[in-house]
């Protein structure tokens, strides 16, 4: 017996207890390599930690009290979230119907653009809150709907793949956001009295209410986008659509057997996913920054991604997966201070925790998880004939 | 060679197989017989590694093994071919063969050598396979020989063949049965898993029937007949050919005419064809496969675009019209292709039943499913057509092949039908299971329903149809009445195109 071998028995025992556990509790089986890829991106980034000659425990508690350590800080980490739930919905959306909508950075801009439009319109001013503000969300949902529903339209007319048709709606949408909104002659979006460029700032009416002042602003979109996953979880799980976006995800031939109509599911599918990233940026338009910066969403898009990932498209998961996430991002800059870590480890971090959900077999062997359903984003073994 | 003595297998809710024993002996055809779900292919997939005996030995070549996976049982000598062909279709033959035993020069994939090692295969066997083409443009028939040389190019001598002809047309049969042959002939020793009782009788040695995951008996093909096989399978008396009154034919129901279809690659295989189905009675077609099969009943269907031509389905002008247009002139639809479109292999055996129909008022309110109705209708079609399952709910790819088909054939011969179209009805049926299937099409033809039956299975389409014609070439070459078709004429139809 290798010494290796002996830790693993040891961990593998110890790890069946804990299954047991989980899963009479709380039925996480579905998600435990997310759990152990999480818990295993930490592990290798206290080996790091400690390389550079800090101590990990020192840095982690430090990032644990930047995170959760008090109240401003717990309402930084849920506002910092927010976004992240739409970018990840729009994923994971997507995804139900077989489609890889990796387009979230290009639709959360194309939907802050719009709402950031629309919210600065002069007639804006004149309407109610109770208007206005629902305005400037369906006009951000709407642009994130359409930025989504092209690649939708692409594939289903012309066979185009949406992981290229959207990539490269990622760069059209960027390259021309930034052109309107620095863009002194002609004016097209920018600000003229401000020095940074930005688009003009939205009417007062079309601001959100804030539930926490803090920084990032908490606002109301929090619970938005919290019911927006139940009611996602709802319409995949219980209602006929759903079962029509799953079906074509998973069979699209017997899809069109069964006389659905494959195309126009899809397209609906990319224009829903879309909205939910249009929706988030129009939230953090009108609830936080109050203005359109094309650097606001960078990277946003992309957090999506893996987010949905971690929690394995569950649309109840991705809420959880989101606040880690964007507490990670909120917590680090304590941890710097403190430790003299760099905020960058939180981004290795979290680079890990993707690359462990993705390879999901490391995590399976070292933790004994035994294989329950088909890895969503591996390639699905073809079979043959009958 | 082989021997497996008690072993015994559970899934949840089902003993898939009860303290079964065989032996397979050096250069033996040994015939595995049994009703659908009767753990013939969960006894095989036990030999060959994929799952763990609960409890039993087995032994190759009389020493105790215990597989952990496949990759051991090939490294002792054991080869399967799948119900499911386990192909990559955009894969070379050559690619497909070496997969998982690649030869390798440097860092590179060796493709001359496995070329060269794949035809030395296919000219001692006389298995006929290019290794340039691509597996995906080759035909069922092609793609088992290219199965079975992938088992024999990692020097399989125990060959496990899951019911490798029930996708083969009866020429294709005839030429496997010649490899399978000269295969023992050489020495090889191959277990066989069909439901065609008249290939057990024609190739096996000896024959084992299980039932209910038990060993009900072991026998040799001198001393039995087809009737006391099916007998010992099924545990009652089984009628081969259903008793059917005379055809009462009313309006027409079908009326198809000089329809042109291509095919997947732009091939025009259906030419100019007519047909009329009416009310009351069942128009079967047969032909070799390849013939325009496909593309016809597609294109009847809603699948498929017609390039010209026109189908007209209740007096209506059903050309290009969607499947669910179709669908709901009361048009059932049992597709050829099992695993491609008649199901979705990740759903629940209940969501599968309603696969066409989620969205009628009954299983669906106000947008929201009504799974309480779905999983209702579920048990009583399960009920009523047999399916062998613990439960409504499970992924119907736990269940056995046949079952999986009784399942679709449930779902398509219920609901307010006027006409039917049905290609391979009842392939991978056990003869039980096919009989049932029978009475119940000729119930609805009796019924008044028009019933367009395509079938590869001669048999089928002489004891079920009122007329028969024979497609070739995407033309309907002649049409019988069935009363005075004959094996002989039929057969020389589809191989000519010619009326003798
Ligand atoms: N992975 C699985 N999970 C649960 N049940 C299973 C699984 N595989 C097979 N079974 C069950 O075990 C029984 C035997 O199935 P098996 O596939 O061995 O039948 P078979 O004899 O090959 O039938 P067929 O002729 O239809 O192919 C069936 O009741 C089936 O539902
Ligand atoms: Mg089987």
């Amino acid at each position: 017996m290798n010494g290796v071998g002996n830790a693993n028995a040891g961990v593998g025992r110890a790890a069946s207890q804990v299954h047991r556990f989980l899963n009479e509790v709380w039925r996480l089986q579905p998600l435990y390599v997310s759990l152990y890829a999480i818990l295993l991106s930490f592990v290798v980034g206290g080996v790091l930690i400690s390389i550079i000659g800090v101590n990990p425990f020192t840095a982690y508690w430090a990032l644990l009290r930047g995170m959760v350590g008090g109240g401003d800080q717990i309402a930084g980490s849920l506002a910092r979230s927010v976004p992240f739930i739409g970018s990840a919905l729009a994923l994971a959306f997507a995804f139900r119907a077989g489609l890889f909508n990796i387009g979230a950075e290009g639709q959360l801009l194309a939907g802050g653009v719009t709402a950031a439009f629309v919210g600065a319109l002069s007639w804006m001013s004149d309407l109610p809150g109770i208007v206005a503000i629902p305005l400037i969300l369906i006009a951000g949902t709407m642009g994130g709907a359409i930025w989504g529903g092209i690649p939708g339209v692409l594939r289903a007319k012309t066979g185009a793949h949406e992981v290229i048709s959207t990539i490269m709606l990622n760069s059209l949408v960027l390259f021309g956001v930034r052109w309107m909104v620095n863009s002194r002659d002609p004016v097209v979006l920018r600000d003229t009295d401000s020095t940074v460029p930005r688009t003009d700032p939205i009417s007062d009416t079309a601001v959100l209410p804030e539930l926490v002042d803090s920084q990032p602003t908490l606002h109301v979109g929090l619970f938005a986008l919290v019911g927006i996953c139940f009611v996602v979880a709802f319409v995949l799980n219980r209602t006929t659509f759903g079962f029509e976006v799953g079906t074509v995800g998973l069979n699209p031939h017997a899809s069109h057997y069964a006389g659905i109509n494959v195309n126009r599911v899809i397209v609906a599918s990319m224009a829903v996913s879309g909205s939910f990233a249009g929706l988030a940026a129009a939230s953090e338009i009108s609830g936080t920054n109050g203005f359109f910066q094309p650097g606001t969403f960078f990277l946003m898009g992309f957090d999506g991604i893996a987010i949905a990932l971690l929690a394995r498209t569950n649309p109840v998961a991705i809420i959880a997966a989101a606040l880690l996430w964007g507490s990670m991002l909120s917590g680090a800059p304590l941890m710097q201070q403190e430790a003299d870590v760099s905020i960058d480890v939180v981004r290795i971090i979290q680079a890990m925790v993707l690359l462990f959900v993705a390879a999901d077999a490391i995590v399976r062997y070292l933790f004994r998880v035994r294989e329950l359903d088909q890895s969503p984003f591996k390639a699905k073994s073809i079979e043959g004939a009958v | 060679m082989l021997e497996v003595e008690g072993i015994t297998k559970t899934f949840p809710g089902v003993v898939a197989n009860d303290n079964v024993s065989l032996t397979l002996n050096q250069g033996e055809i040994h015939c595995l017989l049994g009703e659908n779900g009767a753990g013939k292919s969960t006894l095989m997939n036990m030999v060959f590694g994929l799952y763990r005996p609960d409890s039993g030995t087995i032994r190759v070549r009389g020493e105790e093994v215990h597989f952990e996976d496949s990759g051991e049982a090939i490294s002792r000598g054991i080869g399967m071919v799948h119900q499911h062909f386990q192909l990559i279709p955009v894969f070379s033959v050559a690619e497909n063969i070496i997969l998982g035993n690649e030869i390798t020069k440097g860092a590179f994939l060796d493709l001359d050598t496995a070329r060269r090692q794949v035809d030395a295969l296919a000219e001692r066997y006389g298995l006929a396979v290019d290794p340039d083409a691509i597996v995906g443009d080759l035909s069922v028939g092609e793609q088992q020989r290219v199965e079975l040389v992938k088992a024999l190019f990692r020097d399989a001598d125990i060959l496990i063949l899951d019911e490798p002809t029930a996708v083969l047309t009866p020429g294709e049969v005839d030429d496997f049965f010649e490899v399978v042959e000269s295969l023992t002939g050489q020495g090889k020793s191959i277990i066989f898993i069909t439901h065609k009782l008249r290939e057990v009788l024609a190739v096996a040695d000896r024959i084992t029937v299980l039932r209910a995951g038990q060993v009900v008996g072991t026998t040799t093909a001198e001393t039995a007949t087809q009737q006391s096989l099916a007998n010992l399978m099924v545990g009652r008396d089984v009628v081969f050919r259903v008793e059917k009154a005379e055809p009462d034919p009313g309006k027409s129901v079908i009326r198809v005419e000089d329809l042109r279809v291509t095919d997947d690659r732009g091939v025009e295989t259906v030419s100019g064809f007519d047909v009329e189905v009416r009310a009351g009675e069942i128009f079967g077609i047969a032909g070799v496969e390849g013939n325009g099969q496909r593309e016809l009943v597609e294109t009847i269907c809603g699948m498929r675009p017609a390039i010209g031509g026109r189908v007209e389905m209740l007096g209506q002008d059903t050309t290009g019209w969607s499947p669910r247009k179709i669908h709901e002139l009361g048009v059932a639809h049992v597709p050829e292709n099992r695993s491609k479109h008649g199901v979705v292999a990740q759903y629940s055996i209940a969501d599968n039943l309603v696969l066409n129909r989620y969205n009628h008022r009954k299983f669906s309110q106000r947008g929201v499913r009504n799974t309480a109705a779905i999983n209702a209708e579920a048990k009583e079609l399960v009920e009523r057509f047999d399916v062998r399952t613990p439960g409504v709910e499970a992924a119907i790819d736990t269940l056995s092949g046949g079952n999986q088909q009784k399942v679709i054939v449930a779902r398509e011969l219920t609901g307010d039908l006027r006409a039917l179209v049905v290609a391979q009805p009842t392939r991978g049926l056990d003869v039980g299971s096919i009989e049932f299937i029978h009475r119940k099409i000729i119930e609805l033809r009796d019924q008044g329903v028009a019933v367009l039956l395509v079938s590869a299975e001669l048999d089928e389409i002489l004891s079920l149809s009122d007329r028969i014609g024979v497609l070739y070439r995407g033309r309907l070459a002649g049409t019988v009445e069935a009363a005075e078709a004959t094996r002989e004429e039929l057969g020389l139809l589809m191989a000519t195109g010619a009326q003798s």
